[in-house]
Formats: structure tokens, sequence, C-alpha cells
């Protein structure tokens, strides 16, 4: 039962970050009509970005939040140069266009930081675990991430539905034409979209790093998942992203953890060792599958698209 | 010219010297050649780069007669690459070797595939559609992690090309190359067959507009599937010449990348037009390789390329011709 919870706390851990991930994703393919595959570039630079500069100021916090600035300029700077004129472009030229940038990108990272990954080390405050419930010891940075992630969704939610920019963003999602004819600067708003949603993913690649290593390529995987959680969720929607992360975060984890046992009792060790985690990776594209089907907008779909 | 006009069944341009078809033909015409310089210079590279364009070549036609013509973007191709591959694969290891076996195999159950995925994936539009071929594509890339008897993630050797009962004889080089040329010219054929059929008309039309297609009568699901299932089961016979090709087979073939790279090789040579894949694959592949002998780093440079490529150039390398745009 421990290891249960344990393995859920993981599970919720994945899906917060899937999170940060997605919430970008699913605003600029939302508001802009932009498909970006080069989204887990940005996670992929902000966990370069932070093991550098972790590492040059010598602590973690203060490479962390410098990181998401240069992230944050990164993904401004990029929508003014590249991403800016395919706006509007049929979606298979967004496909290739930002294609590139991923292929230009995985090279640059190449260039600059070598072939061979980097590592983010943590303070040494936070190698240790906390007892949550008598018995139940967790790795205090994982609950970290957890508690981090939640207060950004709430910061997010609080920016999108309580502040004028939220409104514009809202707008934006629903009708683009009428927010641009309302004499609202949009390629600012577009701008600053962008930024956003490069700073969120630099941030979830950042909060990644320690956990994984850092590596070229880093973001491909975790961009497709990200992609099943906004299709799942319904486009534009960042409530609809907040509740799929968490479904799909769960299902990858808990499936991870019982699928072999479960397996087991069936098969040999060995074949269940490998199944198991091709099975549970698959069943999150079942679910998607199953959700275009069904519910072909997706769970929660954001209002009249 | 009536005659040839009779024989084929579909009407013929009225000129054939155009620049927009000397190029392919030139293109054709070199990719025929290459053996020759292969023996000439004593340098097998060129045919194994070469028969690796044809091959992919094959793969790029079949997915731009979906996407190009029909307006399906599929974003999981490469599926089809890899269950090709692991047809092949598969049955080598279970000690079938014979390419009769293989090959109608690796087709059969491409199409298969295709009929499922087509099944539940066309009932959905645009980006959905897109983002629901990746998600098939994405489970078999995990359906072959998981073969442990077949290499799981790390792929397998495949210790002997298709045989052929000694009609052809892949193991020779030239053969082999040849085949794949001769294959790649079928497909073109198929293809060109197929879109000036009415078959086609109906397949292009569902792309354009398909609620004035049920006005007169068509309901387009029919024959779109129809269309995906050819174009997987031709994507299936180009991955088992890429297993025979390669003589090895790993889900890193079906890798959501390498569905990006077909995209981009058809998208570049430019969308629903015949030979469009045939130039984007070319150009692509030779870039790559040209850009990796010149610097270590050709992504920086095939990157921004792409970019420019999707800004600038609408219609791709076809399109430079004047074809008009198909969307």
């Amino acid at each position: 039962m421990l290891y249960f919870i344990e393995q859920c706390l993981n599970g919720v851990q994945l899906g917060m970050l899937l999170f940060l991930l997605a919430a970008g994703l699913t605003l600029i393919f939302g508001i802009m009509d932009l498909v970006n595959l080069a989204h887990g570039s940005l996670y992929m630079l902000g966990a370069y970005f932070a093991a550098t500069f972790a590492a040059f100021t010598d602590s973690f916090v203060l490479g962390a939040l410098l990181a998401l600035v240069a992230t944050a300029i990164c993904g401004m700077v990029l929508e003014v140069i590249a991403i800016r004129p395919l706006y509007g472009r049929p979606h298979l030229d967004h496909v290739l266009g930002t294609f590139g940038l991923l292929l230009f990108f995985n090279e640059l990272v190449r260039l600059v930081w070598g072939p061979a990954g980097m590592t983010l080390s943590l303070p040494s405050e936070m190698l240790t675990a906390v007892q949550i419930i008598p018995g139940l010891y967790y790795p205090l940075y994982r609950l970290v991430i957890i508690l981090v992630a939640l207060a950004v969704a709430a910061l997010l939610y609080v920016v999108v539905m309580r502040t004028r920019l939220g409104m514009l963003i809202r707008a934006g999602a629903s009708n683009r034409e009428m927010v641009g004819a309302l004499g609202v600067n949009i390629k600012l708003l577009y701008t600053l979209v962008f930024g956003l949603g490069a700073t969120l993913a630099g941030f979830a690649g950042l909060m990644q790093a320690p956990i994984l290593t850092v590596q070229i390529g880093m973001g491909e995987n975790i961009l497709i998942l990200a992609f099943v959680v906004i299709i799942i969720g319904g486009i534009g929607s960042i409530r609809g992203a907040f509740v799929a992360a968490l479904i799909v975060g769960l299902i990858d984890t808990l499936g991870r953890a019982f699928l072999p046992d479960v397996l087991h009792s069936m098969l040999s060790v060995d074949a269940a060792l490998t199944l198991a985690p091709a099975i549970s990776s698959m069943s999150i594209y079942m679910l998607m599958a199953a959700v275009l089907v069904f519910r072909p907008e997706g769970l929660f779909p954001a209002a009249s698209r | 010219m009536k005659a040839a006009r009779k024989a084929f069944g579909v009407p013929l341009p009225a000129s054939w010297f155009t620049p927009r078809a000397a190029l392919p033909a030139l293109v054709l015409v070199i990719l025929g050649l290459v053996p020759v310089y292969a023996a000439a210079t004593g340098d097998p590279f060129a045919l194994t780069l070469f028969g690796r364009i044809e091959i992919l070549s094959i793969a790029a036609v079949s997915l731009n007669l979906i996407m190009g013509y029909g307006g399906m973007a599929s974003f999981g191709h490469a599926a089809y690459l890899g269950i090709g591959g692991y047809a092949v694969g598969i049955l080598w290891k279970e000690g079938i070797a014979s390419g009769f076996v293989q090959w109608p195999a690796a087709i059969a159950v491409s199409a298969l595939f295709a009929l499922v995925v087509g099944a539940l994936s066309l009932r959905t539009r645009g980006v959905y559609f897109i983002m629901i071929t990746l998600a098939f594509a994405q489970m078999v890339y995990y359906v072959a992690q998981g073969l442990d008897r077949y290499g799981g993630d790390d792929g397998m050797t495949i210790g002997g090309r298709s045989s052929f009962a000694g009609i052809v004889n892949l193991n020779n080089a030239t053969q082999l190359y040849y085949l794949c040329f001769a294959l790649l010219l079928a497909s073109l054929f198929l293809v060109w067959r197929l879109v000036n059929s009415r078959f086609g008309l109906i397949i292009q039309g569902a792309r354009s507009n398909e609620r004035r297609l049920r006005a007169i009568g068509i309901s387009p699901f029919r024959y779109k599937l129809v269309c995906f299932v050819i174009a997987g089961g031709l994507c299936g016979l180009s991955g088992a010449l890429l297993a025979n090709h390669t003589n090895f087979i790993s889900p890193a073939m079906m890798y959501w990348t390498r569905s990006g790279d077909l995209m981009v090789m058809v998208i570049l040579g430019g969308l629903g037009s015949l030979f469009g894949p045939l130039l984007g694959t070319v150009t692509y592949l030779l870039l790559e390789e040209a850009l990796s002998r010149v610097t270590e780093y050709p992504g920086l440079f095939i990157g921004p390329a792409l970019l420019l490529v999707a800004i600038f150039m609408h219609g791709g390398i076809e399109g430079l011709f004047g074809a008009r745009r198909r969307d």
C-alpha cells in the first residue's frame, strides 16, 4: 500500500512536469494555431542553461532563475525571427519549419555543450527524504517539484482567468480575428504567449534535469507525450491539460510499476520485464486514440473553436 | 500519341519537354546510371547511398498519395516502414528466407495495420488526424521495443537477404539496386494511374471539399480508407526493401522523428505532385550527405534551410516550376 502511494506520487510528479510542458504547448496551439515541434527543444535548452548557470554561480536556485530568464529570451527571439512568418500557414508548413528548428537546436546544443550529456546536481539539503505518512519516506526534491508545479498551475490560473493579459489570451483562443480587429497588438500578444510557453517548457526541463541526465534529444520523447496530453485535454484548454497531464503521468508510472507483477503471473520474468514498459507506454496512446474516436474535441474542449 | 493515350487510359500531357518534366526525368536517368558509375569507379558507397534514396523515395511517394493528393496528413508513416522491415526480419529469424513469402507478408501486414488505423483515424480532421496517426505509430514503436526475441530496443541484424529462387539475387548489390529502381518506377506509375482515375478524382475531391462531394452523392470515407490502405501497403514494401538494404531492423526505424523525416521529404519536394516526393527525398538525403562531409554539424544548416523552405517556398521544389499549390 505504501509502495502504491509512493508510485502515485511519482505519477503525479511526472504529470506535473507534463503539465508545465503541455500548458505552453496548448496555449501556443490554441491561440496561434501553431503546431510547434520545437517546443521540446526549449525544454532541452532550459535544462542545459540551468546546468551551465548552476555550475557557474554555484547555486541551484540562482542557476534555475537565470535559466528561466534565458529560456524566455530565447523563446521570444525565436518567435520574432522564425515563428512569426509561419502563422496562418497550413499545418504542414508548421511541421516542416519547426522540425527544421528541432534539428537546428539539437545540433546547436551539440556544438555549444558537446555531445556528452551534463548533470545538474541538487543542493545537499534537497537530497533528503521526508516522512509523509508513518513509514513512507519520499524524496524531498520530487515533493518540491509537485508543490512548485502546483504553484505555477495556480499562478497560471490566476493570470489567465483574472488579469487583462489572461483575458486577451482567452479571447485569442476563442476568436483571433476579433481580438485583432478590436485593436489589440496581436503581434506582441503572440510573442508574449510564446515566451510564456517557452519559459514553462524550460522550467519543466530544468526541474526534470536533476532526476534524469541532461542530454541532446531529451525533449523529443516528452514532446510527444505533451502533445498527447493536449489532445486528450482539448486543444487550448489549460484545465484540460492539467487533468490530462495527471492522467497520463499516473498511467505511465503505475503501468511501469505494477504491470511487471501482473504480467509475471502469466509470463516469465524476462518477458514481463520487457513487455511491461511497452504496454504502459502504449496504453497512453490507446487512451488518446480512444479519446479522439469518441470525443474528438478532447475531454475539456475550449469554448467555441 | 493517340495510341499511348489509349494504352494508358488517361490523358497524357500535351508536351513532355517542359522544365517541370525535365528535372524528374534527369533525376531518374541519373538514378538509373548510378551502378554504371559505381562499377567504373569501384566505389560501392554510391550504390548504398542512392539505393537508400530510392527506397525512401518509395515511402515518400506512398505518403504523398495520402498526404498530397488525399489531404490525409499522416504523421505516423514510418510505422509502415518498420512493419515491413520487421515482417522480413521476423520471418528470417523463424527460418523463412523466401522473398515470395516475406514481401507479400510485409505488404499485407502493413496494409492491414493501415486498415485499422485508417478506419479509426479517418473520423477525425486536421491536426487531430496528424496526432492520432502519430499515436498509432508510437504504439507500434513500443511493441517493437517489447519484442525481446527480435532484438527489443537494440534491434536485430538480419543474417540473410530475401531469396527469390534464383530470379534475382539480392546479395548482388547491383541487382538489389535495380530492383529498388524498378519498384520506384512502378510505384510512381501506380500513383499516377490512381490519381488520374475516377478513384483519384474522388480522393482529390475529398481533399478540397468533402461537403460538396457528399452533396453529389459520394461518401468519401471508403475511398479515403482504400487510399490509406494502398499507401500503407506500398510503404510496407519500402520497409521490406530497407530491411534488405541495411540488413538491420530496430524500433528506431519508426520513431516519430523518422515519420517527420518522411513528411519533410514530401513537403520539401512539393505536396500533391507526382515527382515531388522523389525530388524531395533526393534533395534531403543528398544535402544531409554532402553537409556531413564538409561539416561536423549538418543540422545547423539543414534545420534553417527547412524553415526557409516552409516560410518562402510555397509548394516545395515542384512549386518552383509554377505548379499550383494544392491545398
